[in-house]
Formats: C-alpha cells, sequence, structure tokens
C-alpha cells in the first residue's frame, strides 16, 4: 500500500492491521514517534493525519486516510516549528522520550485554537503522559508557541 | 584562588592505614592507577589526555561514563571538563565511554553506610573515604543515588584541567613558545601573538605528551558555565525527533524480537505451545529462554503479535500470591528474629510510653512500579566470537561481568555501547532484559537482534519499589513531642538487587530505614527499629530508593503527634531540628507559603520535611477540598544542596521529583493476584496528569560546601505533605498510600 508520510510517498508492504507505529519505526526507519503503551493510553506515539493528533499505536495503517506528519516533519535541527522552538527555549525535555509525541499534540492543539486557554491546555495535554515530570514546563512552552504563532500571524 | 584550587597530593588516614591519593585528584594519583580505557581503543592521531578526554584531528570529545535517564548527567559531566578545558559550548560532544573500572563511583556507597549524612564525626567521615576506596576498587561504575554531580564535581573539574595542561604543553611543544606564555580560549590554544591553535591541530603532538599529576583548577569568578543555565546538549535533539534512544536503533540485518516470561517472577515455566505463533507471520524462530520464550521475527509488532498467540503454563509464584498474604508476611515480621537495625535509639523510649497517653498508628506504602515510558530494550549480536550490546544502562561493569559469564567470553571481546534511556527511575540499574536478549543472540547468532518488551511484559516483569509497613507509638508532653518510636518492616532492596549480581550485603541494609532514622530531630525519646521481611517480590531502587516510602512513615506520625501535642507543625519541626541547614529550609518553605495565615474556606496547608541523599527538604502542599475531592493548588519547595550548577535544570529536576512524589501517592500502586501483577498498563497506573499539576515554587539554599544531587532527595516529603495537608483541610489522616484508597482527587 501507498502511504505518504513527510510529504514522501513510501510503497509499504504490511498487513492492514498493523498499527501505523509500527510501520513507521520498522518498516519506515522514521523513529521519532515512540512506543510506550500500544493502547492509547500514553501519548508517544502521536502524530498528524492531516494535521489531526493521532495516537499511531492504535491506528491500523489500513486506516489511515490522509497524509502523516510525524516529529521529523513538523520541523527539523535547523529549522524547528514553533512548538520545537518553544520547547527548546524552556529547556522541556528531562528524558525527552514523550516530547515528540507531546510536541505533536500541541501543534495539532495550536492549529485549531491559536489561544487556548489554561483549561484547554489541560484539557489537552492531559493525553500526554510525562514520567519524569516536566508538565510545568510544558504548559509554559505551549503557551510561548501560541504568542509566537500569533505574532507571526498578524 | 579558591580552597580547592590547587590539586595536591594527599593523604587520607583511615584507621592505622594511610591511603595514598584520593578522588581529589583524578585518578592519577592512586598508586594502582585504573588503566585508562581509552587508549585501548585509540586510532591514528587520536590522543586520550585522561580517561575523560579523547581528542583526534576533528576534536574534543568528552567521555560521560554516567548514564542520562533524562536527569541532565550527559549535560553536567560535560560542563564540569569543559569549563577546565575551555572549550565552547556549541563544540561540545560526548561520548558515554566504554565500561571501566576508571569509572567508579566514589560517592554513591555511602548511602548505603550507617552514618547519617549529618554525621561529621570521625568515624564518619573515615567510613566515607572507605567507601570512596571500596567503590574504586570495586570498580563500581553506576549511576544512581543522587550521586552522579558529588562524584563528578572536582574530578571532571580535574580531568578538564589535566587535559589543558597538556594541550599547553603541546603548544609549546609545538610553536617553542614558553608555556608560561600561552592561554587557552574557546577550543584553542592562543599566542602572545595572537594566533589561534586549535586543539585539534594539537592532537598529534599531545598523543606522545604524558599528563602531569598536577592541574590547577580555575577560580569561581572565571566560570562560565558551571553556575549558569545552559542549553542542555540534547535539548534541540529530544524536541525534533532526532535523539536516538536504544529502542530507536537500526543497523543492516537488524532482526526484532520480544520475549514472554512467567510474570510470577521466579516461577518458571512448565510447558508453553508456540505453534499458532510459529506460523504467525514474520516470524523467524521461537526461542526457549529462561522462565519463557523469545520470539524473533522481522518486525517488533509481528513478534509482539507472534507471543500473544503462545499459549503458557506457568509455575507458581514463589512468594504469596497476594497482596493481602505479602501484607501478611510483612505484618508479622515486628519481631526480634527479624530485626535489622536500630541505628537511632535515644533517651528511654520504654520508660516514656509507659501507661496512658500513648498514642500509635500503623502505616502502609505499597509496592510501585518504575514504568519508565521507554520499555526495557536492548540490541545485541554475537558474532565471530564478539559480543555487542547496546542499551540503556546504570550497571555497566556489573553487565560486563554478566555477559562474560553467559557468552563465556573474555571481556576485550564483549562490547558494551551505552545508550540514551527514556526514564529509568532505577530501572536501569537491573539487566534481566539484557539477559533474555543475550539469550536470543545464543539462539539465534549472525544479525543484530532488537529485543523490545511490551508495556505489559514491562509492568509485570518491573523488580518494583518494596512495600512496607510501619507501627509506630509516641507521647506528648506540655504541648511537645516527648518520645516517638518508629519501627519500619520492609524487604531488602539492597539485598535483592546485589543478590542478583551474585554479591551479598553484610550487617544491616541502611535502605530499610533510610529516611527515617537520620532525620535531624532531637526528640527526647527517640528510636527508629528496621525489621527485615523475607524476600516476596524480587525488589529494587526506585527513584529515592528507601526515602521513597520512609519519608510518609516518618514524618506523618510525626505530623500526628506534633498535632496531638497541639503545636504548630512547621514551629515544632523547627523546635526539634538541631541541624542548621535543615533549619533552614523548614524557615524557607514556612516563608514562601505564607505558613500561619489563613489558607481559606476548605483549604489546608501540610508541611513535611526528609533529609535524604544529604539534601534536606522541606515542602509546603495547599489543597482546597472540593465537592468533587482534593485539588493540590500549590507547592511549596525548598532544598539545601551547597551549590546549584544549572539552575534550569535544577528547577526541573526538583519539580520532577515532586510531581513524582505526589501523583504516586495520589493514585499508583502495583498490586497483586494469582502471582502476577494486576496492573499491566498506564489505565491502571497513572500518577499525575498535567491537569493535576499544582504551581510548585522552589527555591534553593546554598549554606553549606557539600555539593550534592538532586534527582532524588524532593520525592520523599512530598507524599506526607500532601497527607498533612489533607488532614489539615478535612481533618482526615490518611495512613496508607496510595491515598485515593481513602478519598478522591480532582
Amino acid at each position: 500500500m501507498r502511504l505518504k508520510v513527510n510529504a514522501k510517498t513510501h510503497e509499504v508492504n504490511v498487513e492492514d492491521d498493523m498499527p501505523l507505529l509500527w510501520v513507521l519505526r520498522d518498516e519506515l526507519g522514521i523513529t521519532g514517534p515512540k512506543y510506550g503503551c500500544g493502547i492509547a493510553m500514553c501519548g508517544a506515539c502521536t502524530v498528524h493525519v492531516d494535521g489531526g493528533a493521532v495516537r499511531s499505536c492504535s491506528l491500523r495503517v489500513g486506516d489511515v486516510s490522509g497524509e502523516v506528519t510525524t516529529i521529523e516533519g513538523l520541523g527539523s535541527p535547523e529549522a524547528m516549528h514553533a512548538v520545537q522552538a518553544a520547547w527548546v527555549e524552556h529547556q522541556v525535555a528531562q528524558c525527552g522520550y514523550c516530547q515528540s509525541g507531546q510536541i505533536m499534540a500541541a501543534a495539532s492543539l495550536l492549529m485549531v485554537n491559536g489561544e487556548p486557554t489554561d483549561e484547554d491546555i489541560d484539557r489537552t495535554m492531559s493525553a500526554n503522559l510525562c514520567r519524569c515530570g516536566t508538565y510545568p514546563r510544558i504548559r509554559a512552552a505551549v503557551k510561548a508557541a501560541a504568542a509566537k504563532l500569533r505574532e507571526r500571524r498578524s | 584562588m579558591s580552597r580547592a584550587g590547587k590539586i595536591a597530593r594527599r593523604t587520607f588516614l583511615i584507621g592505622s592505614a594511610a591511603v595514598a591519593g584520593g578522588v581529589a585528584f583524578g585518578i592519577y594519583a592512586y598508586k594502582r592507577t585504573p588503566t585508562n580505557p581509552l587508549l585501548r581503543n585509540l586510532g591514528d592521531g587520536q590522543a586520550a589526555l585522561t580517561p575523560y578526554v579523547r581528542l583526534d584531528q576533528s576534536g574534543v570529545t568528552i567521555i560521560t561514563p554516567r548514564a542520562d535517564v533524562g536527569q541532565g548527567a550527559y549535560s553536567v559531566q560535560a560542563a564540569l571538563v569543559a569549563e577546565e578545558l575551555d572549550l565552547p559550548w556549541e563544540q561540545i560532544k560526548v561520548d558515554p565511554g566504554p565500561p571501566s573500572a576508571a569509572y567508579y563511583n566514589g560517592k554513591v556507597l555511602a548511602e548505603g553506610l550507617p552514618f547519617a549524612a549529618t554525621d561529621n564525626g570521625p568515624l564518619a567521615r573515615n567510613a566515607r573515604v572507605l567507601g570512596d576506596v571500596g567503590g574504586k576498587f570495586l570498580g563500581l561504575q553506576i549511576t544512581g543515588g543522587s550521586s552522579t554531580v558529588p562524584d563528578a564535581y572536582e574530578k571532571l573539574r580535574v580531568a578538564g584541567a589535566v587535559a589543558r595542561e597538556v594541550l599547553l604543553l603541546a603548544a609549546a611543544r609545538q610553536t617553542g613558545i614558553a608555556k608560561a606564555d600561552l592561554r587557552t580560549r574557546n577550543g584553542a590554544v592562543v599566542t602572545p601573538d595572537g594566533r589561534s591553535l586549535s586543539y585539534a591541530s594539537l592532537a598529534a603532538t599531545a598523543a606522545q605528551i604524558d599528563p602531569p599529576a598536577t592541574a590547577t583548577l580555575k577560580p569561581e569568578s572565571e566560570w562560565r558555565y558551571l553556575g549558569k543555565s545552559m542549553r542542555r546538549i540534547d535539548m534541540v535533539a529530544k524536541c525534533t525527533g532526532t535523539a536516538v534512544f536504544g529502542i530507536d536503533l537500526r543497523m543492516p540485518g537488524m532482526v526484532y524480537a520480544t520475549v514472554r516470561t512467567n510474570p510470577r517472577l521466579g516461577g518458571g515455566m512448565k510447558n508453553h505451545d508456540p505453534s499458532a505463533a510459529a506460523a504467525s507471520k514474520g516470524v523467524l524462530k521461537i526461542v526457549p529462554i529462561t522462565a519463557g520464550v523469545g520470539v524473533i521475527a522481522d518486525n517488533t509488532w509481528r513478534a509482539f503479535k507472534a507471543a500473544n498467540v503462545i499459549k503458557f503454563d506457568w509455575g507458581p509464584a514463589p512468594y504469596p500470591p497476594t497482596t493481602a498474604a505479602m501484607f501478611e508476611t510483612v505484618g508479622t515480621s515486628f519481631v526480634p528474629a527479624r530485626q535489622d537495625s536500630r541505628f537511632k535509639n535515644e533517651g528511654n523510649i520504654e520508660a516514656a510510653l509507659t501507661g496512658t497517653g500513648v498514642i500509635e498508628a500503623e502505616y502502609k506504602v505499597p509496592y510501585l512500579a518504575h514504568a519508565p515510558l521507554e520499555p526495557m530494550n536492548a540490541v545485541v549480536q554475537l558474532k565471530d566470537g564478539r559480543l555487542d550490546i547496546w542499551t540503556g544502562t546504570q550497571i555497566p561493569m556489573f553487565m560486563m561481568a554478566m555477559a562474560a559469564s553467559m557468552t563465556g567470553l573474555r571481556a576485550e571481546n564483549i562490547h558494551l555501547h551505552a545508550q540514551m534511556s527514556g526514564g529509568s527511575f532505577g530501572a536501569r540499574l537491573e539487566d534481566d532484559y539484557v539477559r533474555q536478549a543475550i539469550e536470543l543472540a545464543k539462539a539465534f547468532p549472525g544479525p543484530p537482534i532488537k529485543m523490545t518488551w511490551t508495556r505489559e511484559e514491562d509492568m509485570t516483569h518491573d523488580f518494583p519499589r518494596p512495600l512496607a509497613m510501619a507501627r509506630m507509638r509516641g507521647a506528648v508532653k506540655d504541648g511537645h513531642v516527648d518520645a516517638y518510636d518508629l519501627s519500619i518492616a520492609c524487604p531488602s532492596v539492597t539485598a535483592s538487587q546485589l543478590g542478583r549480581q551474585n554479591l551479598s550485603i553484610p550487617g544491616p541494609d541502611v535502605a530499610i530505614v533510610a529516611g527515617a532514622w537520620d532525620q535531624p530531630f532531637k526528640i527526647p525519646n527517640y528510636r527508629v527499629t528496621g525489621y527485615r521481611v523475607p524476600e516476596l517480590v524480587p525488589v529494587s531502587s526506585w527513584r529515592s530508593v528507601g526515602a521513597s516510602g520512609n519519608g510518609f512513615l516518618h514524618d506523618g506520625f510525626l505530623d500526628e503527634l506534633i498535632h496531638a501535642a497541639g503545636a504548630d507543625p512547621l514551629k515544632e519541626r523547627l523546635r526539634l531540628c538541631w541541624h542548621e541547614p535543615s533549619r533552614k529550609v523548614l524557615e524557607a518553605v514556612g516563608e514562601m507559603s505564607s505558613w500561619g495565615s489563613d489558607p481559606g474556606k476548605d483549604r489546608g496547608r501540610g508541611i513535611a520535611f526528609t533529609l535524604s541523599f544529604g539534601v534536606p527538604a522541606a515542602e509546603v502542599v495547599e489543597v482546597t477540598n472540593t465537592p468533587h475531592g482534593i485539588r493540590i493548588d500549590k507547592v511549596f519547595v525548598a532544598v539545601e544542596v551547597g551549590r546549584v550548577l544549572d539552575p534550569k535544570n535544577f528547577d526541573n529536576q526538583v519539580r520532577g521529583g515532586v510531581i513524582w512524589g505526589l501523583g504516586h501517592a495520589m493514585n499508583a500502586e502495583l498490586t497483586h493476584a494469582d502471582g502476577i501483577a494486576q496492573q499491566t498498563n498506564y489505565h491502571a497506573f497513572e500518577a499525575m496528569r498535567l491537569y493535576q499539576v499544582p504551581l510548585i515554587e522552589v527555591r534553593a539554599l546554598t549554606n553549606t560546601n557539600e555539593v550534592r544531587g538532586i534527582g532524588e532527595p524532593t520525592v520523599p516529603p512530598a507524599a506526607p505533605a500532601l497527607a498533612n495537608a489533607i488532614f489539615a483541610a478535612t481533618g482526615k489522616r490518611i495512613r496508607e498510600l496510595p491515598l485515593n484508597k481513602h478519598i478522591d482527587f480532582v
């Protein structure tokens, strides 16, 4: 089957019920999305399908109907997305294992809600687990990224 | 020049024996210097200036032997070396290096000593020096016990200074200019006429020079990195998906695997039927391993899927099958035959606790899983008489010994490549997952095999923080705490963990009473007794180890006694506390939280204090008793760490520790039925999520000269501060964790 990931089309030969996560990681070598729980409880595998955040560990690749964006496609070390830049600025990461998913969740939130309230941030970002406890910095970084994106638009 | 400025040979006296040298000197001062492990694998034109600095035509690589499990160890180790070496921050490259006795940890044994961190008497000091020497001779390259910074603080700066000396000597030799006229700046040696010789260009000459035994450290006033918030060297990679964790490794010809072993730990496998799995798509081989099987496939998910259809007949657990039965064993362990320690015994506790007015209580804490977000994994390749292991580990030397014994290979044919870990919290102080991967490699030699545990395998095979019970008695007199008798019954983490490395501990296990017996309080009649419960489920070190539960046990009941005395919780702790740096942290959280002011309707404030890993930590938690449950509004935390090497990373670690402590206290436990852990994934083992995170205000005090680590010490006081706040807000005293067994949280 054909799968468009980060603006590149791949031909993959896998069964329909393989979760998107494992197609990305083991078949395509795109390892930014992480395996944490396999049951959509931790959010470490979060990617975008047509801009919306999905849990790639629980999405059958056969059910993927749009273009997939992973953390690698959001921005690069040389050209970071505003959310990534805010994450670096606030030194959010500790172990960093959850942060690909956190950043993808935040980027998706800011696409649909440019001025999220504290409650909006809490509601959306609570679906992503961080065992290190970087939550206070995540809150701050989401707000900073939102402000930066608003500034760019105006 | 600062006190530690000039490093000179020194002699420590231990009893009647003199041991030359010391950690302050770097490894060169020891008579039997461990070999610089970098010398073994040097390429053409490479120089190993110290075990921590490798130099070649592409520049300097700093060796960072302590594992980075999220605490920022790579950055702080690099900063210590780079500060002295005058290396530009952007040029820093790190490599965890090979396992080696040269990278022994001289501070990690100190926590196991029966001397309180506040004890500066001669016996305690000598014991700490012996701990350092022991660490050296055991070749203990261990990451843990919040010891990375205390161990590295001087050692790595000296390594950087020695390397700088070598580079100056090399430049002098290359240019003919006297060394005294040369300076280092931004990764280069600068001549008086302004020429700049990059370190890389000096590599070949530097390789010919013997490193000097002495080096002068920079005065603090010239520090550019230490004491400042530096961008962590792994930050951009971790925010762009380009950081490579062990689980992300990819190699040509790699195959993928998982394992299933008996979730009744130690129970063994009676029988299994792999026929359905063998026919499953992508499966290459099904391999029997200790207590289970491994499935090797062409994709991790295919391995998971195949493993799911294997039918197993597991053996019974070698421990009582239910949590209730295990707590029964704990409850019957408060007997003289199981007494392990009584390090604190002041006044006359029996006399003070006769007659009426004795207050009694029983407290409980549960098993807790480490559950780092990256499940345990390893890549192992056994090929042509050579074994390669790629994994995140805090115990590389133990792992090397294990691999040698499993394969019969000599150490020089075993290569351990340390990887970045997605959390650990103590989980990577174990090597069971690597043992399994090596078993797979022996059965399937040739290609690299990436073995990944499912989350369910990880949760049900974790060696958890032990459960524990405490029985307390106490008395108050004239409005003050007069007697406190604390008995703690707990399995021995140290015996369990070292036992898996075929080591044993002589004498008592300090971890059973850590964070309880060693608290800096003067109570007229005060006794702390540890009882060693026979091992039930195998147990291990979990962020803050013994103190993780004992903070709640010790401070929770202290709070009860203070309330019984009718005293103010802060004022009475201050009155009882004899240790000035600890008093200062208590005073600090008092001030930060406006202690004594009215918290408002349905609100309460709780304070707790634990000294662990040498760090006094005090926390005040403010809660609101809402109609739907308890909401944690604010936390104030003050700690004494001697020195803050990176304020931002420090702040992140402190908040992380508070959130870890609060979150697990709120809702996390590992319970057992039929010998199996019942919490198999994060739906049942959550700790704190973002919406529950309170405002956290942090203050670092630096009133002492003891440089301390901060990864763990803020965990122990979090649970009691929360329980004490709930009591203040509701009048309900909860004596068991997790607290949500007795009260709801919003």
